[in-house]
């Protein structure tokens, strides 16, 4: 073995190669659960198709049950864990710390997650990723879920252990990037996380193998909410990174200020804790005082850091692009972007149905009393695949074309693919995202296998409408795995089939479907002055749909029975 | 740029972009008065949940519902003769939950006010009133009291929406709300 560095010549970043083994690995895995976890989205939603019902009900709660588990923790854990290691050791050109210990929370991680997959797929804990007491799965399927969690834990060891190295070797200068900010913000709300799911989880186990008598079913759902609503904040604190990143790789773009852009991220650490009470709106046996300080982060502070970030990536884009020259009008500086590359696509689509689909809906069914005609409707997972599934998960398909041919040194397979992906995927998530939620108003539930009741004793028939909402749904769901199914094929065939970039003499070696990163025009966005007007604009129009959005609810609310 | 560290090592003492200070302050503003709706509702509107609840067992639920049910039993509906029961006005109306079904069915007055309880005898179960839409998580061990008007008339399908096992999509259960006279 030669030195365990490489320099990227695309980036100049030293790249330790222990680390980005573990990078490759960790990517790899998670794109892997991430293809059979969306297959299994197709068959639930294949069979919510009432001209299709697909699955029979049994296997219908199972494979839901593993589509939430596959694809919510695992999928973008494994992808998480990519990140963290990225955006420390390659970063801060530094050698990864601890890679034994990496490797040990890979394996944990993968024998957790099999672990527990295996045991839903037998069929006896169709218990939904929740699993709520007093509903018992079998006890591997905790002990799967708690592996799996340690070895994440290792994983954001290794992530801090770096952070460190990194400071006393001195391998950067000043403050630790933005995007690794970002990542830091992701693996502090991990430990917590991961700290609130041992506290429920283990005695969740222990009650199952039968040395616990009892499990307040409140208590659980408080205690597990804490874990299960902050993991989605690991999700939002990492995408916002790719989305900085990305912003910075394809432009050039530096944050409009640092001080605003990395204050929003704290805002995340701060009132990570809160917000469970989204989950527990209209249970029994809470205050109405905390329910309100609690799913409103306080004051809704992380939604305006949400809001911050929301600006500030495109904004930064805005900015770069104003000053390579392209300054006409209020959009030309969008409308000249690389709607080709699907780096840039992934990323701005992901930004736009994160913010309109995701963010809007899940501030507003979070408010206390609108709750009351949303929860557990189909509602809601419309609003989360506005979040994970178009936000968090197209957001990770767009940095992954932008690893594989820098990071991982293979040209993409079949650009054609890679550029229209983006496209399907979004297209796909948004439609279903959407149908969802018009299935949801119209009173559809949620993990339900049949809403024509036909084996029920007492008969109810929901409008016709709503049976509608769920064929489109169907379809949507169609193009959407479609979109899936590209980004695997091109991903996993760009790894093995994909030619060796270093072995491509530079000259004749086709463009990678990324653009060249601009190496030293760095010193652009002077402070106070930088024109992002368009930018401006989008956000007024978002604030517009929000503010009316939100009142329609109400509104809703208002019409129906009085409820004191 | 993002994946470097900043160029001005003492960034934080960089002046802001003004267009950042504007929606840093829309965004402060607008949160305010997301959060300041919800009191405002529990002082002026018609929907709010009482948070009124109580420990109980599944047995002692039992019992009080089917106490309620035989006092104010109208008439039996169905192959399994599930009671209708029909309450006065401002009383406290049991229902409960159970695997799969809502038990018994309530025939309730438009317009009228009554203290509804729910609680499940075994899984945890959602209360979901269609069409209105509305939805309550339904827990073993818990009596929750809500009070509910009922502000439209005709037949109600209550579905459970909290998935509790193989039978949970036949959970289906009834309210008739009738005009009063
Ligand atoms: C091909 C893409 C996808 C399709 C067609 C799809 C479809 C669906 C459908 C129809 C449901 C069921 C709703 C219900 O019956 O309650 C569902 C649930 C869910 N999906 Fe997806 N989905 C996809 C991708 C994703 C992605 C990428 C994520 C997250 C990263 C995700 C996370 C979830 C979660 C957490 C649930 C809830 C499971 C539960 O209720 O226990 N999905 N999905
Ligand atoms: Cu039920
Ligand atoms: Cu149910």
């Amino acid at each position: 073995m030669t030195s365990p560095y490489r320099i990227c010549p695309d980036t100049g970043f030293k790249v330790d190669l222990a680390g980005e083994k573990l990078i490759k690995w960790n990517a790899v895995t998670s794109i892997v659960f991430l293809a059979i976890g969306g297959l299994l989205g197709f068959l639930v939603a294949l069979t919510r198709w009432p001209e299709i019902h697909l699955l029979g009900a049994d296997d219908f709660y199972m494979v839901l049950t593993a589509h939430g588990i596959v694809i919510l923790l695992v999928w973008l854990i494994y992808f998480e864990m990519a990140l963290l290691y990225f955006a420390s050791s390659i970063l801060l050109n530094v050698r990864l710390a601890l890679p034994k210990l990496a490797w040990l929370g890979y394996w944990l991680m993968t024998i957790g997650a099999l672990l527990t997959v295996v045991i839903v797929l037998q069929g006896e804990s169709n218990v939904m990723f929740t699993s709520y007491v007093p509903m018992q799965a079998d006890p591997l399927f905790y002990i799967g879920i708690i592996v799996f969690a340690v070895g994440a834990l290792c994983g954001c060891a290794v992530f801090f252990a770096t952070l460190v190295i990194a400071k006393a070797e001195k391998t950067y200068e000043g403050s630790i990037p933005l995007v690794t900010f970002g990542a830091m913000t992701a693996a502090i709300i991990a430990v917590f996380t991961i700290a609130s799911g041992a506290v429920i989880l283990i005695p969740t186990f222990l009650w199952s193998v039968g040395l616990i008598a009892y499990i307040d079913p409140l208590m659980y759902k408080v205690i597990w909410w804490a874990m299960g609503h902050s993991s989605q904040q690991i999700n939002v604190a990492a995408h916002i990174a790719v989305w900085y990143a990305i912003a910075a790789i394809l432009f050039g773009a530096k944050p409009l200020s640092e001080k605003v852009s990395r204050f929003a991220f704290l805002m995340y650490i701060l009132f990570l804790q809160l917000a469970s009470a989204h989950h527990l709106l209209v249970e029994p046996g809470l205050s109405s005082e905390w329910k309100i300080v609690n799913t409103s982060y306080l004051l809704y502070l992380a939604v305006m850091a949400s809001m911050i970030h929301g600006l500030t990536v495109p904004g930064a884009i805005e900015a770069a692009q104003r000053k390579k020259g392209y300054t006409n009008g209020l959009f030309e500086w969008l409308r000249k972007a690389p709607w080709g590359n699907p780096v840039f696509s992934g990323m701005f689509i992901s930004l736009v149905l994160f913010g309109v689909l995701g963010g809007i809906t899940g501030v507003i069914m979070g408010q206390e009393q609108v709750n009351i005609i949303v929860h557990n409707t189909l509602y809601v997972p419309g609003h989360f695949h506005g979040t994970v599934a178009a936000g968090t998960t197209l957001a990770f398909m767009a940095i992954t074309y932008w690893l594989v041919p820098v990071l991982f040194r293979r040209e993409l397979i079949l650009p054609g693919w890679a550029k229209w992906q983006p496209y399907f995927f979004g297209l796909g998530v948004a439609g279903i995202s959407l149908a969802m939620m018009g299935a949801g108003t119209l009173g559809i539930s949620r993990r339900h296998w049949d809403i024509t009741y036909a084996d029920a004793a007492i008969k109810f028939d929901h409008p016709a409408l709503a049976h509608l909402m769920m064929g489109i749904n169907g379809v949507f769901a169609t193009i959407a795995t479609i979109g899936g199914v590209m980004f695997v094929v091109v991903i996993v065939g760009s790894l093995l089939w994909g030619k060796n970039r270093d072995e491509v003499p530079a000259a004749a070696a086709p463009e990678p479907p990324v653009a060249d990163v601009p190496s030293a025009m760095t010193a652009h966005g002077s402070a106070g002055v930088a024109n992002v007007s368009g930018t401006f604009t989008l956000a007024l129009i978002f604030l517009a749909v929000f503010v009316l959005y939100f009142f329609v609810n109400w509104k809703f609310l208002a019409s129906t029975w009085g409820l004191s | 740029m993002s994946i470097y560290p900043p160029e001005d090592r003492i960034w934080w003492s960089k002046p802001v972009e003004k267009t950042e200070v504007l929606w840093v302050t829309i965004a402060f503003i607008w949160g305010l008065i997301m959060f300041f709706m919800m009191p405002y509702w529990h002082l002026t509107g018609d929907q709010n949940l009482s948070n009124e609840a109580y420990k109980i067992t599944a047995d002692k639920y039992a019992e009080k519902t089917e106490a309620f049910a035989k006092k104010y039993q109208v008439r039996v509906e169905g192959d399994n003769d599930v009671p209708v029961v029909k309450p006065p006005a401002g009383s406290d109306v049991y229902m409960l939950a159970r695997l799969w079904d809502w038990w018994p069915i309530l025939e309730l007055e438009k317009g009228k006010s009554y203290r509804l309880h729910l609680s499940s005898l075994d899984y945890q179960h959602g209360f979901s009133l269609q069409p209105e839409n509305i939805n309550l998580q339904v827990h073993p061990n818990y009596d929750m009291v809500v009070t509910i008007t009922p502000t439209s008339s005709g037949e109600f399908g209550i579905i459970c929406n909290e998935f509790c096992g193989s039978g949970h999509h036949t959970m289906v259960g009834k309210m008739y709300v009738k005009d009063s006279k």
